[in-house]
C-alpha cells in the first residue's frame, strides 16, 4: 500500500496551484493596468515603451488590479504599522466584524441545538417546523439583512447587536439541520439497548444522543461560522460603512480604492480560515476525548 | 406607539395558536388508515403550521400596535405585492432572469468543464480541490465591489459576482462525483476495453449525478445571494437588491418585504425546479426511491 506523502500529496500540488494563480495574477495585473499607463503618456504627448510601462502598472495608486505585493503591503501597512485602536487599522475593522460573528455564531449555534431537541423530541413539532426550516435554505436570507438593520436602528438598537442578529439567523439553520441528523444517528439497536438499562429519556439524551451527534453538529458548525462571518460582512454594507471589514468593502468601492478592497478582502479571507479552522481543533479534540482514533 | 393594545384580538390570536397546535399534535398521533388521507395528514401538519405563523404575525402586529415602519402585518404587504406588479416584475426580471440564470450556468458549466479536464491529471485535482473547499468557505461575496467596478453597473458584474460563487462548489462536487464509480465498475469497464470517454459517458457521469445535483442546488441558493447582494454595491435603478436597499432607506418597509416575497418564491421555485430535474435524472437513487412511499 502506498501511504500518503504531506509533502508529495498536499505541499507540491497545491503550492504548484498557488504559483500559476500568482503567476496569472501578475500577468492580469499588467494588461489590466496598462491601458492607463498608456492613457497618461498620450495625454502627456510622450511615447512609451513596454519595458516603461511594465514597472508602473505595478505601482499605481488606483490600479484596476492590484498586484499581490501591492496587497500585502498595504495589509502589512494597516495592520503592524497602526495603533491597533485607530480607525485606519484593519485589525480595528477586522475586530468589530469578529465580535460581530462570534456573537452571532454563538447564540445562533445555541439556538439551534435548543430546535434540534426539541424537533427529535417532539413529534408535532417534527413535522410542522422541519419542513419550513429546509424551505428557509432556499430562500435568499441576506437580502432581509438591510431591513434589520436600519428597522432595528429606528427603534434605537445599533451596533453589534443587529449585525450578530443576521450572523444568528444565518447560523442557525445549518445547526439544526445538522443537529436533527446527528441526535437522530443513534440505530434502533442502541436505542434498544438504553430500553433494556431501563435509562430514562434523560439518560438516553445525555450518554447516546448527544455524544453520537458530535460528529454532525461540528461539522454543521464549521458552516455556521463561516456563513455568520458573511452575514455579519453584509451586515455592515446598510450601516453606511462606519466600521467593520464590509465598511471597509463599501468605502473602497466608493472611493475607488482597489488595494483597500482587495486587502479587506484578504482578511476576511484570512479570518473565515481561522475561523473554520478553530471549529476543526476543537472538532478533533472532542472525538479524541471520546475515544475516536483518527 | 399610539393607541391601546387590542387585548381582544391577541387573546384571539394566541387561542388560534393554541388550537393550532392541538390539532397538529392530534394529526401527527393518528394513525390514517388510508393511504392518501396519511398523505394529506403529513401535508396539512406543515401547512397548518404556516398558517399559524401568518396569523400569529399579523394578530400580534395588529394587537399591539406595532407601527407599521417596524414590522408591517401580512396583509398589509400582500396589499402592496399586488398593487406593485409591474415595479416587481421589472426587479425580477433584471436580477433573476439575467444576472442569476446567466451567471448560474455560466458558473455551472464552467466548473464542470474544469472538473472534466482535470480529470485527467491527479496531480490538479490534489492542487485544486483543497483550494476549492477552502474558497467555499470564504466570504466570496467580498469580491461583488470589485466585480462592479470593472464589469461596469449593469447585469453583467452581477454574473461575473454569480460565475465566481457557483464556480467552486460545482468544481468541487463534480470531481468527488467523478470519483464515486467503485473499483468494480470501473474494472468491468477496462474488461469492455471501453475507451476514456465510454467510460465517462457510460459510467461515471451517471454515478456522479448525485454529487453534481447537490452542487447545482447549493448553487441555486448561492447564485440568487450573490446577484442581490452585489446590487447593493451600485445598480441601474432596476432590480432586487436596488429596491431592498433604497425602499429600506425610504422606510417603506411593506416594499421591502414584498420583495423578499418575491425572491423568497423564485428562489423556492428554483430550488424545487433543480431538485424536480434530479429526480428525474437520478431516479435510481436509493435517497429517490425511499422517498416515494
Amino acid at each position: 500500500m502506498r501511504t500518503d506523502s504531506f509533502l508529495r500529496d498536499r505541499l507540491i500540488p497545491v503550492g504548484t496551484v498557488i504559483a500559476i494563480l500568482i503567476a496569472v495574477w501578475y500577468v492580469a495585473a499588467v494588461f489590466l493596468n496598462a491601458p492607463f499607463e498608456r492613457d497618461t503618456a498620450a495625454r502627456a504627448g510622450t511615447e512609451v515603451t513596454f519595458a516603461e510601462i511594465l514597472p508602473r502598472t505595478m505601482a499605481q495608486e488606483r490600479p484596476v488590479l492590484p498586484a499581490p505585493h501591492q496587497v500585502i503591503a498595504e495589509i502589512w501597512d494597516t495592520t503592524v504599522n497602526k495603533a491597533v485602536t485607530s480607525k485606519r487599522s484593519l485589525v480595528y475593522h477586522a475586530w468589530i466584524t469578529l465580535s460581530a460573528t462570534l456573537l452571532g455564531f454563538g447564540i445562533g449555534a445555541a439556538l439551534g441545538i435548543v430546535l434540534a431537541v426539541g424537533i427529535v423530541h417532539n413529534r408535532a413539532m417534527d413535522r410542522s417546523f422541519m419542513p419550513w426550516v429546509i424551505a428557509s435554505q432556499t430562500i435568499p436570507i441576506l437580502a432581509v439583512a438591510p431591513m434589520i438593520i436600519v428597522v432595528l436602528n429606528a427603534i434605537g438598537i445599533s451596533g453589534l447587536l443587529p449585525k450578530a442578529l443576521i450572523s444568528t439567523y444565518l447560523s442557525f439553520f445549518p445547526v439544526v439541520v445538522g443537529m436533527v441528523k446527528g441526535l437522530r444517528s443513534p440505530e434502533a439497536i442502541q436505542l434498544d439497548l438504553m430500553h433494556t438499562y431501563n435509562a430514562t429519556p434523560a439518560q438516553t439524551f445525555w450518554k447516546l444522543r448527544w455524544p453520537a451527534s458530535m460528529p454532525y453538529l461540528f461539522t454543521s458548525l464549521k458552516v455556521a461560522v463561516a456563513i455568520s462571518l458573511v452575514g455579519a460582512i453584509v451586515g455592515e454594507l446598510p450601516t453606511g460603512a462606519v466600521a467593520g471589514l464590509g465598511a471597509r468593502l463599501l468605502a473602497g468601492s466608493y472611493y475607488g480604492q482597489t488595494v483597500q478592497i482587495w486587502s479587506a478582502l484578504f482578511m476576511a479571507a484570512a479570518l473565515a480560515a481561522i475561523l473554520v479552522a478553530i471549529v476543526g481543533i476543537a472538532h478533533t479534540a472532542v472525538l479524541r476525548r471520546m475515544g475516536a482514533r483518527p | 406607539m399610539s393607541g391601546e393594545n387590542n387585548w381582544g384580538l391577541i387573546l384571539g390570536t394566541l387561542v388560534f395558536w393554541a388550537a393550532a397546535w392541538a390539532l397538529n399534535e392530534w394529526l401527527v398521533r393518528r394513525d390514517f388508515a388510508a393511504p392518501l388521507a396519511r398523505r394529506a395528514a403529513r401535508l396539512a401538519v406543515p401547512l397548518i403550521f404556516g398558517i399559524t405563523i401568518l396569523v400569529l404575525w399579523e394578530g400580534l402586529v395588529r394587537g399591539f400596535n406595532v407601527p407599521s415602519v417596524l414590522l408591517p402585518p401580512p396583509s398589509m404587504i400582500g396589499v402592496r405585492l399586488v398593487n406593485s406588479l409591474p415595479i416587481l416584475a421589472a426587479d425580477f426580471r433584471q436580477t433573476f432572469l439575467k444576472s442569476v440564470l446567466t451567471g448560474y450556468a455560466m458558473g455551472c458549466g464552467l466548473g464542470f468543464l474544469v472538473a472534466i479536464l482535470i480529470d485527467r491529471s491527479p496531480f490538479l485535482q490534489k492542487g485544486l480541490l483543497p483550494l476549492g473547499n477552502f474558497v467555499s468557505a470564504l466570504p466570496v461575496i467580498g469580491v461583488a465591489p470589485i466585480m462592479v467596478m470593472w464589469f461596469g453597473f449593469d447585469w453583467q458584474s452581477k454574473v461575473a459576482v454569480v460565475i465566481i460563487m457557483t464556480f467552486f462548489p460545482m468544481l468541487v462536487n463534480t470531481v468527488e462525483g467523478l470519483g464515486a464509480a467503485s473499483h468494480m465498475e470501473r474494472d468491468l469497464m477496462r474488461t469492455y476495453a471501453a475507451s476514456w470517454w465510454q467510460t465517462l459517458i457510460k459510467l461515471r457521469l451517471p454515478a456522479a449525478w448525485p454529487f453534481i445535483f447537490n452542487a447545482l442546488k447549493i448553487n441555486s441558493t448561492l447564485a440568487l445571494i450573490g446577484a442581490i447582494v452585489a446590487e447593493f454595491f451600485g445598480t441601474p435603478i432596476v432590480g432586487m437588491g436596488f429596491r431592498i436597499s433604497t425602499e429600506v432607506g425610504r422606510m417603506n418597509v411593506d416594499m421591502v418585504w414584498a420583495e423578499i416575497a418575491v425572491a423568497a418564491l423564485a428562489g423556492s421555485a428554483f430550488y424545487g425546479a433543480v431538485a424536480l430535474i434530479e429526480r428525474m435524472v437520478t431516479f435510481w437513487h436509493p435517497s429517490v426511491r425511499g422517498g416515494q412511499a
